[in-house]
């Protein structure tokens, strides 16, 4: 794009061609209307990462809005294609980064999905605890940096102590508090320590009086109602068009939420409500998200409770023995195990040639894997469906003749991240 | 294993469905709309040039009312068709949860076009730019095609097979840049790893070694 080149006429040369008799045409507005461009990131404290939108205004008002996206493309999917099943798990942590171990789950239950593998009931339910936890975490923090990118500092430092809770049992489960890299294809990276489950209710218990003080700062905050009740109002045609998911959809009216509407991982055992809104503004969309960490808490409680026994990991079957690495107190002293150990840390998970589809419902919407096989360690081609990528997709429809500050709102109220966006 | 294979049944008999009413309401080009292999969905191919009406019917008529994805695939240089543009479609009303995945094979392994669905979906304006920078698959009908994760001007299309996983050397898009820096853009340095594998099969373990792609160093020559 070529620098554009504005001029500004001072006064006197105003006053010299009224004078002159020259003066101005009837309808020139008083003000100067010439429209100005401004690049707004891409690093600016609201545009939440690398995101740079390229603005077009008059005045306070925005006519035009460019998104510029690929500021943090890393290749996943070229990368994906040359690398055995297992080795991508620790990517899938780097697309959104804030629920790492929501896509962990969602890529293993994707590779099974293509292998027509089931896992036991007790894997399922660890990978619901988990992802719902990993919910909790990044809604947390997207109503906190909503918050404060709307100017209210103290819920944004109040999530974080409980993040900070989270990360430690995250921690204490995977070994890594944000890049948890949980699962395998066919079960877990280790079952559950010891009283983990207990301490995972205890979290609970104290964090839902400290969720309802943070969402009662802002959920009747003036303020906060004046930047959000009725700004950046997307339709259910528009939500379902641009292919918005998760709160974003919901947020405009239509219930469709995966884990109801398709269930995977057993989440039709649990017992939750789907939150929608109805005007599909800023607002609603926040009070999705302050629902949906309730509702979250209600599912881990009910998969605490019913947490089954038996193995975490799928060994039942032949195919299962070819995907799923065996024990290693089983490799050190059986040699058909070494064998299988190494065949499958070599040449990978072995999955028959296909195509599969699977889309969870993350934090920020439906995250989708598409892998093409044509049989053996390594997919063909991997395609990573990007819930953030779909939801910025509408920002030009959605920005068009708001107001300068409100693009701050919309942001901070579409929860996006962009390495999941640009992957 | 059971409930696997259970769907699998139910998605084949869903997809042979799908196929009979997309015979009837296309008959002229019916015997172009074939089931397609797939080990979870219901999955059809159509013909590239008639694509737009199947999913603009789909969309309209069969209530999927969401485009889930949008991707190609590119089964490497020699194949023919080489390039498949792949729609997932989703149902979010009538039968919330029903997916389908409809494909289309280019015409021209070389220069392959495809009209474009911006217009029925909006998300395809982006998502078919995307397919468009990272295959060059030409979206006929599209507002705005233009590159959107690589930046205007870089003369690859990356995950066409023949790129190569470190990347090609070229210049960097600001000249302002490159000149104060003087430097370009590099291939990414490979030693030590990533483990690459090839998609296949066949276990090819001197390709699998980590040092195996990266040829500037070995036993007999040192490490720069």
């Amino acid at each position: 794009m070529p620098p554009t080149e504005y001029t500004f006429q001072d006064n006197a040369a105003k006053n010299a061609t009224a004078a002159a008799g020259g003066g101005l045409p009837d309808d020139t507005p008083i003000f100067d209307t010439e429209k100005m461009s401004l690049s707004m990131g891409p690093s600016h404290p609201s545009t939440h990462g690398v995101l740079r939108l390229q603005l077009e205004l008059d005045g306070d008002t925005v006519t035009h809005c460019e998104p510029v996206i690929g500021y943090l493309h890393r290749g996943d999917e070229k990368i994906a294609e040359n690398m055995t099943y297992n080795q991508f798990v620790p990517y899938t942590d780097r697309l959104d980064y804030l629920a790492p171990l929501a896509n962990n789950v969602a890529y293993a239950i994707a590779v099974e999905q293509l292998a027509g593998l089931k896992v036991p009931p007790r894997c399922e339910a660890i990978r619901v605890l988990v992802a719902e936890l990993a919910r909790i975490s990044s809604h947390l923090l997207g109503f906190g940096s909503f918050a404060m990118d709307t100017g209210a500092w103290t819920p944004f430092l109040y999530q974080f102590t409980e993040r900070e809770k989270l990360y430690t049992l995250f921690e204490e489960l995977t070994g890594a508090r944000f890049t948890t890299s949980y699962t395998r294809i066919g079960g877990l990276a280790r079952d559950l320590p010891e009283g983990w489950l207990g301490r995972v209710s205890a979290f609970c218990d104290q964090f839902l009086p400290r969720l309802e003080e943070m969402l009662a700062m802002l959920t009747r905050n003036k303020i906060f109602l004046d930047r959000t009740v009725g700004i950046g109002v997307i339709s259910k045609e528009d939500a379902l068009g641009y292919g918005l998911t998760g709160p974003n959809l919901r947020g405009s009216g239509p219930s469709f939420d995966l884990r109801k509407d398709k269930p995977y991982s057993g989440y039709e055992k649990y017992e939750f409500d789907v939150p929608v809104g109805t005007t599909g503004d800023c607002y609603d969309r926040y009070l999705c998200r302050g629902e949906e960490i309730r509702q979250s808490v209600r599912i881990v409680r009910q998969v605490i409770k019913n947490m089954p026994d038996g193995p975490w990991y799928a060994a039942d079957s032949d195919e299962a023995r070819r995907i799923f690495a065996p024990r290693k107190d089983k490799v050190l002293t059986k040699m058909e195990e070494l064998i299988n150990n190494f065949m499958i840390v070599t040449a990978g998970p072995q999955m028959p040639a296909g195509e599969a589809y699977f889309e969870a419902e993350n934090p920020k919407g439906a995250l989708g894997f598409y892998i093409v096989s044509k049989g053996g360690g390594v997919p063909w081609r991997m395609k990573i469906r990007s819930p953030s990528f779909c939801t910025l997709s509408i920002l030009p429809k959605l920005c068009k003749g708001v107001m300068m500050t409100d693009i701050v709102s919309i942001l901070g109220s579409l929860d996006f991240v962009m390495g999941e966006c640009d992957r | 294993m059971s409930a696997a294979n259970t769907t699998a049944t139910t998605s084949a008999a869903a997809g042979s469905a799908i196929i009979a009413a997309l015979h009837e309401s296309f008959s002229q080009i019916a015997d172009k709309i074939t089931p397609r292999a797939s080990a979870d969905h219901p999955a059809v191919n159509v013909p590239a040039a008639d694509a737009v009406a199947v999913l603009t019917h789909l969309r309209d008529v069969r209530g999927y009312d969401m485009l889930a994805d949008l991707t190609a695939i590119d089964w490497a240089e020699g194949a023919s068709p080489r390039f498949t543009v792949v729609w997932h479609l989703l149902s979010t009303e009538r039968a919330p949860g029903a997916y389908l995945r409809v494909a289309a094979d280019c015409a021209s392994d070389t220069e392959p076009e495809m009209p474009s669905v911006a217009a029925i979906w909006p998300v395809a304006n982006w998502h078919e730019r995307e397919t468009f920078d990272m295959f060059g698959i030409v979206f006929t009908g599209h507002p705005d095609l233009r590159r959107i994760l690589m930046w205007d001007g870089y003369p690859h299309y990356p995950l066409r097979k023949e790129f190569p996983l470190a990347g090609i050397e070229g210049e960097l898009p600001d000249p302002e840049v490159a000149g104060e820096t003087k430097t370009k853009v590099i291939p990414a340095p490979m030693a030590g790893g990533p483990f690459v594998a090839s998609s296949g099969g066949e276990l090819n373990l001197s390709e699998a070694e980590p040092r195996a792609k990266d040829e500037s160093w070995n036993e007999r020559t040192q490490k720069n």
